[in-house]
Parts: structure tokens; sequence; C-alpha cells
């Protein structure tokens, strides 16, 4: 490699609690060290939180929320925003399904919090070198690289690697570690440029791309040689088969149908009995060619097989034969039905695309299909190519595009063609075809989101019992306590698919065996109340209220495509309204949406509003 | 949700889980509802107060479920752990607490989904919809029903029975009806080669398995074959509500639209493949549940594992018993009971219920399954004197 090393530093901290009682640590699942790093004076510094900081707020989206808030108010290009990678005291034990991380920064393409919880092998790495979290400010002057081997750190320039896509740096690093990086659609300023880890997994939503490129970071690779410590390994061995007997009794998961098998395609068929696939960019509901479109074709065709993130046995993602990834389930569906296009190459080259420029495939093929309901234009095959690499480069309708759909949408004067949320787009669940879904998607503090409450567990999956799909009844406290949960899920750092079955009860017991904290269900319950909460007060202070928790017009005015003997009406703003109003008196929050200094006193959070 | 509450109120008292107007079930959106006006929604509101939950269910159960819980927690036990397949994957054990104030159901209900007040009642929660809550008690009540019975055959063969137990027994004995009931009138006769029948047939079987009890909770699962086609009961699916229920699986797989479909596809798809059967009932009977937990090899090397491996293959009146957990895992029914249903009657899974196989329609499979009850019940009272 060409680089010159120009700052490395060897950061020897003493372990907490290295003097110690009995077992020889006093911290167990924490490693008790933060990692900050100034890219503009490229320097370090070490930072230790109390084991008090670190149960309060357990860890990923939890614990990143501390860094983020006293910034939160800066633009996300102002080289103070902290760009901040989190992992959860789960990471690197045997707790199942925990090999995840958070990374959180103010989203370029909302202007909320941004926070994306990702897989792969970043978070135990990052474990393994013996850190919770990294937080990185700054800006370097030119392209740069951060290279982490346990408790040395080096910051490395990396102009040459200006314009690389994700695959050939992955290739080009050649690391034994983990690597996390940005494409080319970063650096040409796409709003929903996404994080890549290890080449395949993305940090997709919120743009967090942009706030990488806006420190000139290029790279990061990250190799620990360490091991968490675990309080009680007989427990989580428990905690452990009880996870997984739970795991292997779900049919989503781990039935002949579900996601072990078909990835999350696995929920492509059902979305289209339901009549809920965004088709024709939220014009329709129903696609007629998704039977050709389906994980079984992908199987057929490509002879697909599995793999998944460290640390996890569902094994949710799923390659062909020659090694390209098929689509997860939303890329799979928007990138069928919502442009209307009936060829799977297409789809799975779609992906292949966005995965290695580095942009987000939800807001990318939503973005194609506003753009074909506004010009006309039918955007299937190549021209679907054609025009993310427009995007990824900046050029020609891409220049325009690459701003996301509200953007662009606006610009050209038709905002209503922009299915999107506080400007971030929506998933492949139309809101019509589940009312669950059409409040979180109002109420998510990322923009829209499918994953923040996901009432299609309840709603479609019959997770864990079956809920009336075309009812507000009851929903506004139903998602304030799946956001809740979720909050919680993204700071241990665990996987959000696991709770198809699993619940808290069992990852609590996991989590005292690693931390040694007492805990239960409910308190961990309490903490993702809290955390989420946290995310509300920052936006807020950023000015979000009421009028940004609402969805596009068309839900409310058109209806969805029926079947045989259902109607799929629109939604009725009245009711709607009505449970937002209700979500607001559960959530804590005034009429207007805004946070209350009486909620954030209960809650114990700081309060500046 | 008014609706709802109004439902698992009345259907704890229509499955004879409760008497009338014992259960107490407040949901809570913006505001708590209830379903009916009682002193204690004054303490069960604190609860809700206390803890992230929407729903919450209180009631004192029927006997003998009431003799029973105040036998196994005589002498001040923290918990019940029953070791059946229900407990072991849903609720892994039955917490107990001596009084109905909110403190006390706080503390339970921040780690279980259920907590037994001996004299007072079962106390259970959602956080989704009161069928949650509906759910784990009617759990909790087989759960203990299927402990108590299995303890006391287990220590009668033990010689280490007291006279309390023996109390308990006699008294809990006389709330045991005789006979289950007489075989019913035939059901619906196939084969049935058109969609519509194939599903007026599953939601017949369904409703008869809940109504002769041979199901807990209504769970359970049901499938017929036609041609192709597994037609099933989805997952989370009352026996005796399945409208709108069922999924239709082709055998290739070429649809994942089944994803909802029963945790134990697999199982009947492979039972299908290997037997030639046309239809299956799964039921959770208890008298099954018990024998099939009756074990006289103290000294097994897999004593402690026997629900997920047996080294012997065992047998009541010719059915055989297999381990397996719920689902495709790799301890999964799914790998032990497919090669087991074929040449027998039925299958029996350990600790967990029945899989029944019919020919063309379901009359053949619902017998086998009362069948093999009356059996196993008629064998345990055999086994303990009677
Ligand atoms: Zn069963």
């Amino acid at each position: 490699m060409p680089e010159a090393y120009v700052s490395m530093w060897k950061l020897r901290v003493p372990v907490p609690g290295a003097s110690d009682e009995g077992d020889g640590v006093l911290m167990h699942g924490w490693c008790g060290k933060i990692l900050h790093i100034d890219l503009t004076t490229r320097s370090v510094r070490v930072e230790q939180p109390p084991v008090e900081t670190l149960a309060r707020w357990i860890g990923g989206k939890g614990l990143a929320g501390t860094y983020l808030r006293p910034h939160i108010t800066r633009d996300w290009s102002d080289p103070l925003m902290p760009l901040i990678l989190m992992t959860g005291p789960l990471v690197n034990t045997p707790s199942p399904t925990s090999g995840r991380m958070c990374i959180a920064s103010r989203s370029p393409l909302t202007g909320t919090i941004g926070d994306t919880s990702v897989g792969g092998t970043l978070g135990t790495q990052l474990k393994k070198a013996g850190w919770d979290g990294i937080v990185i400010s700054g800006r370097s002057a030119d392209w740069c690289g951060i290279v982490i081997d346990d408790d040395t750190c080096n910051i490395v320039e990396a102009p040459d690697m200006k314009g690389m896509t994700t695959d050939r740096v992955a290739n080009h690093l050649k690391t034994r570690g983990s690597t996390l990086c940005i494409g080319p659609a970063a650096e040409n300023g796409v709003r929903f440029s996404c994080i890549s880890i290890d080449g395949h997994y993305l940090a997709g939503r919120n743009g967090l791309g942009l706030v990488c490129a806006a420190k000139n970071l290029k790279y990061m690779t990250i190799t620990g040689s360490g091991r968490t410590s675990v309080k009680d390994p007989e427990e989580l061995k428990l905690a452990r088969e009880d996870i997984f007997r739970l795991v292997a009794a779900s049919p989503i998961l781990f039935g002949e149908l579900g996601i072990t098998n078909y990835g999350t395609g696995a929920l492509y068929d059902l979305m289209d009995t339901r009549h809920m696939m965004p088709t024709d960019n939220f014009r329709k509901t129903w696609f007629d060619a998704a039977g050709t479109m389906n994980p079984y074709a992908y199987k057929k065709r490509y002879g697909t097989s599995r793999t998944g993130c460290r640390g996890c046995h569902i094994l949710c993602k799923k390659q062909t034969g020659d090694g390209r990834a098929i689509p997860e389930f939303e890329t799979m569906s928007h990138f069928s039905a919502l442009l209307h296009n009936e060829d799977l190459e297409t789809v799975i080259e779609a992906n292949r695309l966005c995965n290695q420029l580095g942009m987000d495939t939800i807001s990318a093929a939503a973005t194609l299909a506003c753009y074909s309901e506004i010009t006309g234009e039918k955007v299937t095959g190549d021209r679907v190519l054609d025009l993310l690499n427009a995007i990824g480069s900046g050029s020609s309708e891409g220049a325009l595009l690459k701003e996301g759909s509200a953007h662009y949408a606006a610009a050209k004067g038709q905002p209503e063609a922009s299915i999107s949320v506080k400007g971030q787009e929506l998933a492949a669940y139309d809101p019509r075809g589940a009312y669950g879904m059409a409040l979180a998607y109002a109420t998510s503090t990322r923009g829209a989101c499918h994953l923040r409450a996901y009432p299609i567990g309840h709603e479609i999956l019959r997770k864990p019992v079956a809920t009336d799909r075309f009812s507000f009844s009851g929903k506004a406290r139903i998602i304030k306590i799946s956001e809740d949960m979720n909050a919680v899920v993204d700071s241990l750092t665990a996987c959000k698919f696991v709770f198809l079955s699993a619940s808290l009860e069992e990852y609590a017991r996991a989590y005292t065996a690693v931390t040694g904290e007492p805990s239960s269900a409910q308190d961990l319950l309490a903490a993702g109340e809290r955390i989420y909460y946290h995310d509300r007060i920052m936006n807020a202070l950023n000015g979000f209220d009421a009028g940004a928790d609402d969805l596009p017009m068309r839900f409310f005015t058109e209806p969805g495509t029926g079947g045989a003997g259902f109607e799929v009406p629109p939604l009725n703003r009245a009711e709607f309204l009505d449970a937002r109003a209700k979500y607001y008196r559960i959530r804590g929050l005034d009429a207007s949406g805004l946070p209350t200094r009486e909620t954030a006193d209960r809650l114990e959070l700081e309060w500046n509003g | 949700m008014e609706g709802m509450i109004r439902k698992y109120a009345d259907k704890l008292v229509k499955v004879g889980l409760c008497e009338p107007d014992a259960p107490l079930i407040g949901f809570l959106d913006a505001d708590v509802v209830w379903n009916r006006p009682d002193p204690l929604t004054v303490e069960l509101q604190k609860v809700f107060d206390s803890i992230i939950i929407n729903s919450l269910l209180f009631a004192l159960p029927t006997e003998p479920y009431r003799t029973m819980i105040r036998y196994l927690s005589r002498s001040g036990e923290t918990a019940i752990y029953p070791k059946d397949c229900e407990t072991r994957t849903f609720l892994h054990d039955l917490p107990i607490a001596g009084s109905p104030d909110a403190a006390t159901i706080v503390a339970a209900l921040k780690r279980r989904k259920t907590l037994i007040i001996p004299e007072h009642g079962i106390i259970t929660f959602g956080t989704v919809s009161p069928e949650q809550a509906f759910i784990f008690y009617s759990s909790v009540c087989f759960s203990v029903f299927v402990k108590f019975f299995s303890d006391y055959l287990l220590q009668l063969k033990q010689g280490t029975l007291t006279d309390e137990f023996r109390q308990a027994f006699r008294d809990v004995r006389r709330y045991v009806p005789e006979r289950i009931h007489q075989p019913p009138a035939r059901l619906a006769v196939g084969p049935f080669t058109q969609e519509n029948r194939v599903i007026e047939a599953i939601i017949e079987a369904g409703a008869k398995t809940v109504e002769y009890e041979l199901v807990d909770s209504f769970f359970g699962n049901i499938s017929y074959r036609m041609g192709d086609t597994i037609y099933i009961s989805q997952t989370s699916s009352s026996l005796d509500e399945l409208g709108g229920c069922i999924d239709p699986c082709p055998l290739d797989g070429s649809s994942c639209a089944g994803v909802t479909a029963s945790s134990e596809l697999k199982a009947h798809r492979e039972t299908y493949l290997q037997t030639g059967a046309g239809s299956i009932i799964h039921g959770h009977p208890k008298f099954s549940v018990i024998m099939s937990m009756d074990c006289d090899e103290p000294d097994c090397e897999q004593r402690g594992e026997c629900h997920r491996r047996c080294p012997r293959t065992r047998y009541i009146d010719g059915v055989p018993i297999v381990p397996g957990e719920v689902g495709t895992g790799p301890f999964g029914l799914c790998n032990t009971l497919p090669a087991a249903m074929v040449g027998h009657p039925g299958v029996i899974v350990y600790g967990h219920g029945v899989f029944a196989p019919g020919k063309v329609d379901f009359t053949d499979a619902f017998d086998t399954l009362l069948g093999i009850e009356t059996g196993c019940r008629d064998t345990y009272f055999r086994m303990v004197g009677e």
C-alpha cells in the first residue's frame, strides 16, 4: 500500500478494574473504554465511562445518543458533528444474534437524529480490540483512513482511494479484521449514501455515508484479539438455550418458508397476497408480476446459498452461485414492484450497484419511482442501472436525484410524488394495508422507517399475536411499546428479527449473565423508553414537531389495490390523527408532539428544551 | 378493544377455566378500559402505571386448578417448574407470590409473563393485545395440571407420596370428568377437492378439537393435503377460530406466502410425503402429555434431556413417543415425528402433544386423537390404582 502513516498512537489504557476483587475484572460485557478521534487535529483520547453510565444507556443506540446530544443542532457537515460507532455489551459474547453495532450522527437526509443498526463483523472486531465505541469528529485535510489494531490507532492518508467502490476498498485493504468504508456516492454528495461494512453489510438508511465523507474519512479497519468478559457463563448458556429454542419454534425465522431458508425475501409473497406491496410509486398495492419475482424464483434461477452476521445462527443473507448478494426483501420489492420492473437480473444488478456505489437501496429505488411518476418515463432494465450510476456520480439527472425524492419532487413542483416522511422514503410495506405501520412511519424519529416499531410483526406475521391490520384501535400504545423495545434491542446490540420469537425476558437474562447488572424485561424496556424519548428531545431541538410526524397525502386520498373479497381503502385522516394524538399522550409529549419537562424528569433525562 | 376484552373474559368462562364474572381484564391505550368494575382495579391500575404493558388479566381459576395450585404452592414455594414443552419454551417457570398488591405483582411481572397468587388468582399481561394475557393464563392452567398429575404419579412410584398430596389428589379427582366424551358425530366426509371445502373441513375439525379439550390455549395445528398443496392453520391461531387463518402452501415451496403457517409445517409436510396421509390434527391433550413424560429409567444417561433425545423408543398402547422440540431447530420434532408416523396410528411428542393422521378427511384423525387421549387417561388412572 502506498499510504504514509501520518499519525500513530499506542493507546495503553489501564483496563478498568484490573486491580479487582475475585474474578480479575470489574467490568463485564463492556470494555469500559471509548476511543475519541479528532481528524482535524489528528489526535486521540481515551475515555473511560463509569459502569453506571454504561448500564443506564446500555450501549449501541442508547450510548451513541449521549455523544450526539451536545452537537445535535450542528449541521451534519460541521466538522464538530461526531460520527459515532457504538457496540453493545452482548457483542463478542456467546449471546445469540448479538454481533451488531450502531452507527449514529445527524442525518444528512432528514436532519433528524440518524442511527442505524448494522451487522457483519465490525462490532465484534471493535469489542475484540477493547473498545465499546469510537467517536470521530473533525475533518481530515485530505481523504484518510483509520486503522485500529487492538490498542493501536493510526490515521492513514488515503487520497488514492478516492472514487473507489466499496467492493474495491474491501479488496484493496485485505485486512484480517473488519472494514468500514464509503463509496463514490458519499464522495459525490448523495443524501442517502450508506456506510458499507465488510463489503456486504450496510448501514443503509439516513445517509450516514455523507457524514463520513464530510470528514474525508474513506475507510476504517478494525482488528482485535481480545475477549469480552462474561460475568456468569453458565447462566448465559441457559439464556442462550432459551433463545435458540424460541427461534427454532418460529416459522418466520426458522421455518421452511422463513428467513433462514429464503432470507428476508420470505416476506415477498406475503406482501403480495395481503395486497400491501407498494407498486408504481405507491399508486397501487399489488404487483401483477410478483409471482415471478419472488424468493423462489431467485432460488430456482440462482441456486442461492446462505450467509450472515458474526454470532448469528439465523443467517438471513443469501447469495447467488457466483457470489452476488440476493437482495433483502425491501430491495427485492422496491426494485421490482415499485418500479414495475419484471426482470430478476435487474433487481440483482441494481442491488449490486447500490452497494458498490454505497447508497441506500430503499431510498434509491423510491427516488427512481418518484422520478418515474413525475417524468412519466418507465424506469426498468438498463435504465434503472443508468440512473443509479448517474446518482452515484452526481451527473446528468443524478445531480438532482442524489438529493433524495423529497428534494427532487419539490424542485419539480410535485412534492406529493415523494413518498417519504421527514425526507426519508418509505420501505416496502404500504401503510394502507397495516395501520400500525402507518402510525409507525409517521412517528419514527429518523424519518420513514419500518424497523423502529416493526408492527408487521403482529399485523402480518401474527407475532406475538395477531392484531387487526385495518384498525388503529390500540395501535398507539403498541407502537410506543415496540419503539421502546427496539430502542433497547439496538442498544444491546442484538438483531430485531430474533424478537419475532424471543423477547426481552430472555435477553434480560443474557444481559445480566454477561454484565452482572441486575435487570428484567421491564427494566430493559424502561431503558428503551428513555433512549427513545432522548431521540424526541434531540429532534425537537432541531424543530421537529407534529407537522413532521405525518404521512404523504396520497395515503389519505387514494385507495390501494383491493383483492378477492377485500378493499384497501385510503387511510381515514381523522382516525390517523386521533391515533397520533393518543401516541403523543402515551409517549408523554405535548399535543404538538414536543417533549415535556415533566416526562424528561420522570425519565431522568437532561432537559434543555 | 372493548370487544376484545369482553371476548377473552367470556372465553375463559366458556372453556371452564373461570367462573362467570371471575375474569378481570384491563386494556390500556390512552386510557384503561376494564371489562367490569372491581375494587381490585385500583391496585391493578398501579401495575399499569409501573410497567410498560397494555393488557392485564386477573382471575381466580375454577377447580380443579385452585386445589392444584394450593397444593403446589403449599410450603412457600416461589415458583413451579413444570417440565412440559409449553412451559419450557414460552413461560420458563411459573412464579408464585403471596398477596395481590401492586408492588408484588409488579416485581413478578417485570421478569415473567405470569404470576400465581394462591387463593386469589393468576395474573398475566400483554404488550400487544389481551389475547397474550389470555394465552398465558390458559397455559398456566395447562402446565399446572400436567405438573400436578405428573408429580403424583412419580411420587406414587417412588413411594414418597405424602398424605397431603393424597388428599389433594382425591379433591382434584372429583373434578376430573369420568370419561372425556363419546366419539363425535362424523365430521365432513372427504375427499375434498375444492379449496373452500378443505377450509370448511379444517375449521370444523379445529372447533371439535377445542370442544373436546384436546388442546391447550387453543393452539395445536391442523392441515389437509389436496393435490400438491398443504392447507395448514396459521401460527398463533386458535383452533376454534380458524376462519381466515389457513395458509395454502405448495409442496414444492414455490411460494413463501405460507411463512405465517404453523411452526410445524415442515413436520406436516414430511409426514405427507412419507406416509401418504391426507390430513393431520395436532393437539395437546393433557393425559397424553402427562403419560409421555412417565419414564421408568431413572438412571438413563439422557435424563433431563428427554425432550430432545431419548435413547429408547417408547410406546403407549402401540403409539410411539418421540423426543423433539417445537419447530425446525436441530432438536426439532420435524426430525423425529415424520418417520415415527409411518406404520403407526399416531405419535405422541414427549411433553408436548399428539399428531394424528387421517386418510381423506378428519374423522379418522379426530378419532385417533381422542382415542390416544382416552387410552392415556385410562392408563393413568389404572396406574394410580383406580
Ligand atoms: Zn404443539
